[in-house]
């Protein structure tokens, strides 16, 4: 194979898949795929939302049975069954979903399923000396008595990754392990990931993002359609390349030109606070029409709970809203989409799908009543219509249009759900972590989307946590910091560090302070 | 849509047979049920049987399509058989014959048939609108909400069935024009079967062609994006339970009238099999998932299921065992359904 060293090829590997080929009623989707991992290395899988990467872990996890494929694990093959048997072996998987019990502590949590006994009693002593024991090898600070429910996403995660090595997991998959992480998390789940390679574990990392690819991994496979494309020394390929591997295409840029030119003031905050926690407070800011205006800062800034406030998801203290010069009232979703706002969810499963309805449904539900006949009975032709219209011009993928929206990969379903709300023709469209969990391609497509809807007079407000996104499309930047406004800058004139450091402006402080 | 069905058949794999038993199972236990009921009782073919089939389930189907709307927006409705009864009693008190001896109201006189439907109705609406209220703003689980209501009801039910004159005794002797509604053919048809199908033709145009079934069933698929998306989920709410109430004040009034007698255990029980004719028939208790011909199919199942076997001359108790069953694969199949594509 592409064996870096000359010898004994076989036997260097701790895993290996070999020749995995995977068909959904007569469609391939996996086809011919290798993946070899290394002790002590972080192999990095990536492609493109349906190249085939869940599907492989799937399939390596028995969730489903590869057509044709073998699985070995340091030169002895097997073959998954449940989830109890993966532990067993030491395979195991960390969620991007985590799957935890969080009304119970950290301990019942790891030793879940296999509490330690003395007697006919839990042995709550060495269930917590282990634990204590566990973080201390893996350098996480968490107290183990605490319930899950406290916790941040990132230390929950720590917790899952401390199970796996309780389990003296020898393969560990991270997957999207970062996608909700601040930057300072992920400093830590990297310095962890560290110590793991230390102790001989080979981890699979699947993400979409490329910088922290490059930062943590020592190969990268690449797939793309199903297909194997191929691996590569992270030393020895460019960003680029693997880009272009995942894409199959030369991607010129990975931001569209901003055509946009900002026009007259046209939507203005005044001392925006919110009722409950976390509070977000005095928030001040102008939007010109045309104008894409970024939202930057740390997970917990309170950037969704600003912009829900502005949407009337959250109930205000105080503050004013006014649309060309005219105070207006957006104190409910109704009101505001009545004063055409729109806002695109940070969470697309909770609050943005309606996984068992159709993709009629989906895009037409938040327009329905423009459908009404003098009857007031809905016309089905003009809905079927609209529809059409959006999936030819967002490129939405999708069987037909009577499919369910949660058989559609994610950047699909974010096309569909940003179709919903152009049809209800917003002026002020309000869009948190549009790109969140979506490919390189569809990415491109959405910032393009943004851009010439920015263009065409509309005024947008970007929330996201990639600051690489906000320097490439936005005009300007306000960066939130504990609840408040820590500064506004513009994107032609900033760097990422006069960001990072607002971001980090009021962390000292405490939340909400009036001063 | 049903070409392609059968054009489907023609090439299809044994997956797809598995997918295609598992998707129409509740079509196929009906099939089934009656073939074998016809094998055994060939007699069972009969005009008159078909007619008592349809007969026995409109009341069921009329609650079944009330309940239906609360299972959709992942709740339930456990006052049904309360609100049934009250409406009875109401309806039953305010239609007796003029000479019959122990009177509710000795002195009222002759109202027209419509005037008690319209106050059964109203008053089962604005019960179960209060269950949509304090469900959707106080985020009351409706199992618990409705089951405070189904016993407060009992209450009130009781205290007005005990307040007639003649006191608490079974209202009977309904007026012949009351109960001509209910056991009365026209055309041919019988009055009953008629009110079901207007509620079905009702139903189906409110659910797939109005804006508040469309709601419906956004609040019900996913309630938060509802929210965002501009639906006013407290007023969706609280019409799908208003609109329930209206099917129980028909339905009540209607069996009142069928049974020729109302007391205030009428309807007791009855939300079971409305909510057990939903599930079968594909309404899912997770919410935003729901057709008028899964409902229809639900209570004609049962309907089938105990006239058959009561045709067959088997024990009541043995019904029961096979109801019971019949609901819990039912679930299992129906959430078979969801597992495979994950």
């Amino acid at each position: 194979m592409r064996g870096l060293k000359g010898r004994n090829v076989e036997s260097e590997y701790l895993l290996q898949i070999k020749g995995i080929n995977k068909s959904f009623s007569g469609v391939k989707v996996l086809k011919d795929v290798d993946l070899n991992v290394r002790a002590g290395t972080v192999h990095s899988l990536v492609g493109e939302n349906g190249a085939g990467k869940s599907t492989l872990m799937k399939c390596l996890f028995g969730i489903y049975q590869q057509d044709e494929g073998r699985f070995f694990l340091e030169g002895k093959e097997f073959n998954l069954t449940d989830p109890k048997h993966a532990l067993k072996l030491g395979v195991s998987m960390v969620h991007q979903e985590l799957n935890q019990v969080t009304q119970r502590t950290i301990t019942d949590n790891i030793w879940l399923g296999r509490y330690p006994k003395k007697g006919l009693f839990i042995d709550e002593k060495k269930m917590l000396r282990d634990t204590k024991e566990l973080f201390e090898r893996l350098d996480i600070q968490l107290d183990p008595r605490v319930k899950l429910e406290k916790l941040s996403v990132s230390q929950r995660q720590m917790v899952e990754i401390a199970k796996a090595v309780s389990y003296n997991a020898r393969i560990i998959v991270l997957d999207e392990p970062t996608s909700s992480l601040t930057d300072n998390e992920v400093k830590k789940l990297f310095s962890i990931i560290g110590l793991l390679k230390k102790h001989g574990v080979g981890i699979i990392y699947i993400s979409h993002k490329l910088e922290e690819i490059f930062e943590i991994s020592d190969e990268v496979t690449v797939l793309r359609d199903g297909q194997y494309i191929g691996t590569e020394d992270i030393k020895n390929v460019t960003m680029e390349k693997i880009v272009n591997m995942m894409v199959g295409r030369e991607l010129e840029e990975r931001f569209p030109p901003r055509t946009n030119v900002p026009g007259e003031v046209h939507l203005v905050v005044k001392s925006l606070t919110t009722r409950y926690e976390p509070v977000v407070s005095d928030v001040n800011f102008e939007l010109r029409r045309g104008e894409i205006l970024g939202i930057a800062g740390l997970v917990g800034a309170g950037r969704t709970e600003m912009v829900e406030a502005l949407f009337g998801v959250r109930a205000l203290r105080s503050g004013e809203i006014y649309v060309d010069g005219k105070l207006i009232d957006n104190s409910t979703p109704q009101k505001s989409i009545r004063n055409s706002f729109a806002l695109l969810t940070e969470e697309r499963r909770e609050t943005g799908i309606y996984p068992v309805a159709d993709v009629t449904f989906n895009t037409t539900i938040s327009n329905i009543k423009a459908y009404r006949n003098r009857l007031r009975l809905l016309n089905d032709r003009r809905m079927r219509d609209d529809t059409d219209d959006q999936i030819a011009n967002m490129r939405i993928k999708t069987p037909n249009k009577r499919a369910k929206i949660r058989n559609l990969s994610g950047g699909n379903q974010q096309k569909v759900i940003i179709g919903r709300w152009l049809l209800t023709s917003p002026d002020v469209l309000i869009m948190d972590e549009p790109t969140r969990g979506i490919d390189v391609g569809a990415k491109f497509e959405i910032y393009q989307l943004i851009i010439n809807l920015a263009k065409s007079g509309k005024s947008v407000i970007m929330v996201s946590s990639e600051m690489p996104e906000l320097l490439g499309v936005t005009n300007r930047i306000l960066v939130m910091s504990n609840g408040l406004v820590a500064g506004i800058v513009n994107t032609e004139e900033t760097t990422q560090t006069e960001i990072f450091n607002l971001s980090a402006k009021y962390l000292s402080n405490t939340r909400g302070a009036e001063a | 849509m049903k070409q392609n069905t059968v054009a489907r058949i023609g090439r299809m794999n044994r997956e797809d047979w598995k997918d295609f038993l598992v998707n129409n199972a509740i079509y196929i236990v009906i099939f089934s049920i009656i073939l074998f009921i016809i094998v055994n009782e060939p007699s069972f073919i009969s005009f008159a049987v078909f007619k008592n089939i349809l007969t026995q389930s409109a009341v069921r189907l009329i609650l079944a399509f009330g309940v239906a709307g609360t299972i959709i927006l992942q709740g339930t409705d456990l006052s049904l058989g309360r609100s049934v009864g009250f409406a009875a009693v109401i309806s039953a008190s305010l239609l007796q014959r003029t000479d019959y001896p122990a009177r509710f109201y000795p002195e009222m006189e002759v109202l027209p048939v419509v005037v008690p439907l319209l106050i059964s109705i109203a008053v089962c609406a604005f019960f179960s609108g209060i269950n949509g209220f304090v469900s959707a703003k106080f985020r009351i689980h409706p199992f618990l909400s409705t089951m405070g209501m189904m016993i407060a009801l009992y209450g009130i039910l009781s205290i007005y069935f005990a307040s007639g004159a003649p006191g608490p005794q079974p209202i009977g002797g309904h007026d012949t024009r009351y109960t001509e509604l209910a056991v009365g053919s026209t055309f041919g048809i019988p009055n009953l079967v008629l009110f079901a199908a207007i509620a079905s033709a009702v139903v189906w145009v409110l659910w797939n062609k109005t804006t508040f079934g469309k709601n419906m069933f956004a609040v019900g698929g996913n309630p938060e994006a509802a929210k965002v998306s501009g639906v006013n989920v407290l007023a969706t709410t609280v019409l799908v339970y208003v609109l329930a109430g209206v099917f129980y004040g028909l339905g009540g009034f209607l069996e009142a009238a069928r049974i020729g007698s109302a007391n205030n255990g009428t309807g007791f029980g009855y939300e079971l099999d409305a909510i057990a004719a939903c599930v079968v028939g594909g309404i899912s208790f997770s919410g935003g998932l729901g057709k008028v011909s899964g409902a229809i199919a639900g209570v004609l199942m049962f309907t089938i299921i105990s006239y058959g076997m009561t045709f067959m001359g088997i024990d009541m108790n043995y019904q029961y065992i096979l109801k019971g069953v019949i609901i819990v694969v039912a679930v299992a199949l129906d959430a078979k359904k969801y597992l495979k594509k994950t």
